[in-house]
């Protein structure tokens, strides 16, 4: 029996085929899947903001783009994956409110997406889709038996990257 | 300062709904007077929760929804956030606008629908915060409102992402306002900073321990 892995906000857990891995309602958030596919292993990671840096209580890696993408990294060796087969997809990081202030939640979307890309190549992980951006949340759903990344969104399509 | 909200003891949360049933009796005249209906409101819950469970407060984090949000600055900023689900937030941009029921879609607001939307949520947030601010006697000002129609759990982490700087867990004082007995009509959410929680209940004289 397959199951579906609820991930929630700043969360990371790891899926073996034939179990998928899941996350509703990304807005400025990530999900960051890293996956080995020879041993159809797979992580997500849904991340809040960008940089542990700033912050008062970093001691919840998975929040953070920097360090979520880190301590994935070791879970997923620990687990039996090889560095040098992971790969990486991520969706999300959208703008959700209209605001004709500047404040800086408006820009978290893009600041996580900038962050994790930067994370992965610091740690030299291949990114090799992505669907981030736009005004609108993302349901992905991450099998690790095919690699394929489902995005849902709600009046933006369906596609899987 | 309060960092770890379960820390609060059994009073300070009682002061704290007794300031959410303030401003959301309130909040829930205005809504009646504005939609001339009858609205009435639940007790306010108190809640503690880690930022994953916040979406389930709604019902899941996939649910399509209007979101209202508004930041309060001043002595104890907060953060305000007002969440429809879609089809009841249709039936009050009719009931606004005086339109018969059924009239405005989900996939296709207008401008001025929109409008509406955002009016709705700019005088329930004034008025609760005005509750808030007599009871208080503490200053929040509130900014122009922002408005977000998505899934529930997108809406929230924009506005959660703030508070994952400081904190793990999320203070969220709870209203459900309802219409005719059984219609949900909104959820109301308050969320304190966390420095805020201090200057909030010191001002009500419960001091921190």
């Amino acid at each position: 029996m397959s199951k579906i892995i609820q991930v929630g906000m700043a969360e990371l857990k790891l899926a073996k085929v034939p179990d998928k891995l899941m996350t509703a309602g990304l807005g400025s958030c990530i999900g960051i899947c890293i996956f080995d596919k020879t041993i159809k292993l797979a992580s997500l990671t849904h991340i809040m903001l960008p940089s542990s840096t700033q912050a008062r209580n970093p001691q919840n890696a998975a929040k953070f783009a920097d360090t979520g993408i880190e301590l994935a990294l070791k879970e997923m060796e620990k687990n039996g994956a090889l560095h040098s087969r992971l790969l990486v997809k991520i969706a999300g990081g959208a703008q959700m409110f209209k605001f004709s202030g500047e404040s800086d939640i408006m820009k978290i979307g893009e600041r996580n997406a900038l962050a994790v890309e930067a994370t992965l190549q610091k740690f030299k992980l291949k990114l090799i889709a992505s669907d981030t951006g736009g005004n609108y949340g993302r349901t992905i759903i991450f099998d690790p038996g095919s690699g394929d990344l489902l995005v849902r969104t709600i009046g933006h399509g369906e596609r899987t990257i | 300062m309060v960092f770890d909200f379960s820390e609060l003891s059994g009073l300070e949360l009682d002061a704290l709904r007794e300031i959410g049933n303030i401003g959301a009796g309130n909040a829930a005249t205005a809504l009646a007077q504005m939609l001339g209906a009858k609205i009435d409101m639940s007790v306010p819950k108190v809640s503690i929760l880690p930022f994953s469970e916040v979406p389930d407060l709604i019902g899941s984090a996939d649910l399509h929804v209007v979101g209202i949000y508004l930041n309060a600055s001043g002595s104890a900023p907060a953060n305000i956030l007002f969440i429809l689900p879609i089809a009841k937030a249709c039936f009050l941009v009719d009931m606004l606008m005086g339109m018969p029921l059924g009239e405005t879609k989900a996939d296709n607001f207008s401008d001025m629908q929109l409008s509406a939307l955002m009016e709705l949520g700019n005088i329930i947030s004034a008025t609760y915060l005005n509750a808030l601010a007599m009871f208080t006697n503490l200053d929040f000002r509130p900014s122009v409102p922002a408005l977000g129609i998505d899934m529930a759990g997108a809406i929230l982490d924009a506005v959660l992402a703030v508070f994952g700087t400081v904190a793990d867990h999320v203070l969220v004082l709870e209203t459900e306002f309802t219409k005719d007995d059984e219609d949900i009509v909104g959820h109301f959410f308050l969320l304190p900073e966390p420095g805020s929680l201090d200057t909030i209940l010191s001002s009500l004289g419960v001091s921190i321990g």
